[in-house]
C-alpha cells in the first residue's frame, strides 16, 4: 500500500475489534478506505464483511450487546469518540442494503425523505433534488411520469436505484453498499454496476460483494476477509493477478467459498 | 379411514360448526331487531325520555353514550400509541418492563365492574370529578387501553426493520423515523384496536353504572352526569320499566356499533389503499 501513500484517506481504521455479546466477529482490523475510490470487500459467508461495514457509520449501534474497540477514524475524526455527532457521520455516509428497502411512500416522497429530515422545505429545491439523484441514477427516464405513484411497485432493480438515489439526496461523501446487487438479475446488475464507475467520481464506495468478477469489474481497492480478519487489502488488479496470500489466491480462484 | 374421507369429514365439522356460529349470530341480531324496531320512531330518536324511560324518546341518552365514549378514546389514543411506542422501539426488555407488560394484559382480563369500582373510588371520590361524563370516560379510558397498547404493539411489530435502517442511515433522528416511517405504516393497527376499544366502550355497562351516574337529562358539561344506552338497557329491563322501549334501545344500540364498524372498515380500507 506504500503506493498510495500521498491519496486522500477518508477511513483510517486501526486495530478494529468487534464483539456480539462474547463473540468476537472482528479481530484487530487495520485499513485504509481512500477518497473517491471503490474499496471491496470480499470473503466467504460469516467472515464480518456486513458487520465491518456497519462500523463505519455506527449502524451497530442498534444491535444491543455489541462492543467496539479500537479506532476509526473518518475524516481525522474518531467515530467512536462519546460526544460524536451520529446524525451527522450518518448523513455524510451513506448505506444502500442487500435488499432494496424503499419506503412505502412515493417515490418522490422516498427521494426527498432524507433532505426533510435535515431540515430541507423548498419545494423547487426538493424538485430539484429528486430530478437530479433520479437522473444520477439513470431512473429518471423510466419514473419521471410516475412520481407520485407509490415505491413498491418498481421493479427489484429499480427500487435498488431507488434506494441509491434516495442515499444520494443527502449528498454523502461515502456510500456503502452491502451486496448491492445480490437480489437482482443480470440485466439490472450491469445497469448498478456502471453507474458505480461514474459514481466514485463523486463519491468513496465501500461495496461488500460474493461476486469475484463484479469486485474485480468495478473496484480500485479490494480487501479479502476471512473468519473476522482482514488477510489481505491491496490494489484490484494487484490482488487479482498476484495476491499475496495463498489463501486470497484460493477464494478468489474459487477453490473454497 | 382413508385420507379422502378423512379430509371430507373435516371439511363438513369446520363447516357445520361455522354455520353454528352464523346462525347463532342472526338469531340474536334478527331477535333484537324484530322486536326493537317498530319501537325505533322519529319520536324515540329526538325526545328525552320520560316516567323513567317508560315514555318518550332517548335522545339525551344516545348523546351521552357518544360523549362517554369520545372522551375515552380522545384520552386513551395518544397514552396508548405513547405506550406501545415506549415498549416496542424504546424500552430494552428488562425486568421492570415485562412486568408492566403483564400488567396490561391482566388489566385486559379484569372483569369491568372492578374498573367500576376502581373508577368510583378514584375519579368519583378521591378526584372530586363526581359522578360525570369525565368520571365515565376517563374510567372506560383504562380500561379500553390494554387493547389499544396490544394493537398498535403489534402493528409495530410488522413494520420491517429495514425500514427503520433505511430512515436511520439516511441521518434520520429515532423520533423522526418513529414519526414519519414507522406510525404512518401503523394507522390501521391503530384504528383497529380503536375499533375494538370503541366497541367495548359503548356497550360497557358495569364499568359506568359506578361512575356516570345515570342521570337522564342532556348532559352540557364533562362534569354532568349522564347515561348510556348500555345502562339504560340494564335499567329498563332489570326494573321492568317498558318491554317496548327495552328492544327499541337494545336495537338501536346494535345499529349504532354497526354504523361505526362500517366507517371504520371504510377508512381503514381507504388507509391500506393509499400506503
Ligand atoms: N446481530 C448479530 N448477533 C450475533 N452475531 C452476529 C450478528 N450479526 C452477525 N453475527 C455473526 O458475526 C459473524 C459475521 O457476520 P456478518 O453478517 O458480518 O458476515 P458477512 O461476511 O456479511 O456474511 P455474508 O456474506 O453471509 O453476508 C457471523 O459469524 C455472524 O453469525
Ligand atoms: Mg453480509
Amino acid at each position: 500500500m506504500e503506493i498510495r501513500e500521498n491519496e486522500e484517506k477518508k477511513f483510517d481504521i486501526k486495530g478494529l475489534d468487534l464483539y456480539y455479546g462474547k463473540f468476537q466477529a472482528l479481530e484487530k482490523i487495520d485499513m485504509d478506505i481512500y477518497a473517491n475510490k471503490i474499496t471491496a470487500l470480499i470473503g466467504p459467508s460469516g467472515c464480518g464483511k456486513s458487520t465491518f461495514l456497519r462500523t463505519l457509520n455506527r449502524m451497530n449501534d442498534l444491535i444491543p450487546g455489541v462492543t467496539i474497540e479500537g479506532d476509526i477514524r473518518f475524516d481525522d475524526e474518531n467515530i467512536y469518540e462519546k460526544d460524536y455527532d451520529v446524525i451527522n457521520l450518518r448523513k455524510k455516509v451513506g448505506m444502500v442494503f442487500q435488499k432494496a428497502n424503499p419506503f412505502p411512500k412515493t417515490i418522490y416522497e422516498n427521494i426527498v425523505y432524507g433532505p426533510r429530515v435535515h431540515g430541507e422545505k423548498n419545494k423547487e429545491i426538493l424538485d430539484h433534488i429528486v430530478e437530479r439523484t433520479l437522473k444520477e441514477v439513470a431512473l429518471w427516464e423510466e419514473v419521471k411520469d410516475r412520481l407520485n405513484k407509490s415505491a413498491l411497485g418498481l421493479s427489484g432493480g429499480q427500487q435498488q436505484r431507488l434506494c441509491i438515489a434516495r442515499c444520494l439526496a443527502v449528498e454523502p461523501e461515502v456510500i456503502l453498499m452491502d451486496e448491492p446487487t445480490s437480489a437482482l438479475d443480470p440485466v439490472a446488475t450491469s445497469k448498478i454496476e456502471g453507474l458505480l464507475g461514474e459514481l466514485a467520481l463523486k463519491y468513496t464506495i465501500v461495496i461488500v460483494t460474493h461476486n469475484m468478477q463484479q469486485a474485480g469489474r468495478v473496484s480500485d481497492n479490494t480487501a479479502f476477509f476471512l473468519s473476522g480478519k482482514v488477510l489481505e487489502v491491496d490494489n484490484t488488479a494487484q490482488m487479482f493477478s498476484n495476491p499475496r496470500n495463498s489463501k486470497t489466491e484460493d477464494y478468489i480462484t474459487g477453490r473454497f467459498g | 379411514m382413508n385420507k379422502k374421507s378423512k379430509n371430507a369429514i373435516f371439511y363438513a365439522i369446520i363447516v357445520s360448526l361455522s354455520a353454528l356460529a352464523l346462525i347463532s349470530l342472526i338469531l340474536i341480531v334478527g331477535f333484537i331487531l324484530i322486536k326493537g324496531l317498530p319501537g325505533i320512531t322519529t319520536e324515540f330518536l329526538s325526545q328525552s325520555p320520560s316516567k323513567m324511560g317508560k315514555e318518550g324518546g332517548i335522545l339525551p341518552i344516545i348523546i351521552g353514550t357518544l360523549y362517554v365514549t369520545l372522551v375515552a378514546l380522545v384520552i386513551a389514543t395518544p397514552i396508548g400509541v405513547a405506550a406501545a411506542i415506549y415498549f416496542n422501539e424504546y424500552s430494552k426488555d428488562t425486568r421492570s418492563v415485562r412486568m408492566i407488560r403483564f400488567f396490561t394484559e391482566v388489566l385486559a382480563g379484569i372483569p369491568s365492574i372492578i374498573f367500576g369500582l376502581f373508577g368510583f373510588a378514584f375519579f368519583v371520590v378521591f378526584m372530586g370529578l363526581g359522578w360525570s361524563v369525565l368520571s365515565g370516560g376517563l374510567t372506560l379510558t383504562i380500561m379500553i387501553l390494554p387493547t389499544l397498547i396490544r394493537a398498535t404493539e403489534e402493528s409495530l411489530k410488522t413494520v420491517p426493520m429495514s425500514y427503520r435502517e433505511g430512515s436511520l442511515s439516511l441521518g434520520a433522528t429515532k423520533w423522526q423515523t418513529i414519526v414519519k416511517v414507522i406510525l404512518p405504516c401503523c394507522k390501521s393497527g391503530v384504528l383497529t384496536g380503536l375499533i375494538l376499544g370503541m366497541g367495548r366502550a359503548i356497550g360497557e355497562t358495569a364499568a359506568v353504572m359506578l361512575t356516570i351516574g345515570g342521570s337522564m337529562r342532556m348532559a352540557e358539561s364533562l362534569l354532568d352526569p349522564t347515561r348510556t344506552m348500555a345502562l339504560h338497557l340494564y335499567m329498563l329491563a332489570s326494573e321492568g320499566i317498558s318491554e317496548e322501549k327495552t328492544y327499541a334501545t337494545a336495537a338501536l344500540l346494535i345499529i349504532i356499533v354497526l354504523i361505526i364498524n362500517t366507517i371504520a372498515n371504510e377508512i381503514s380500507r381507504r388507509m391500506i389503499k393509499l400506503s
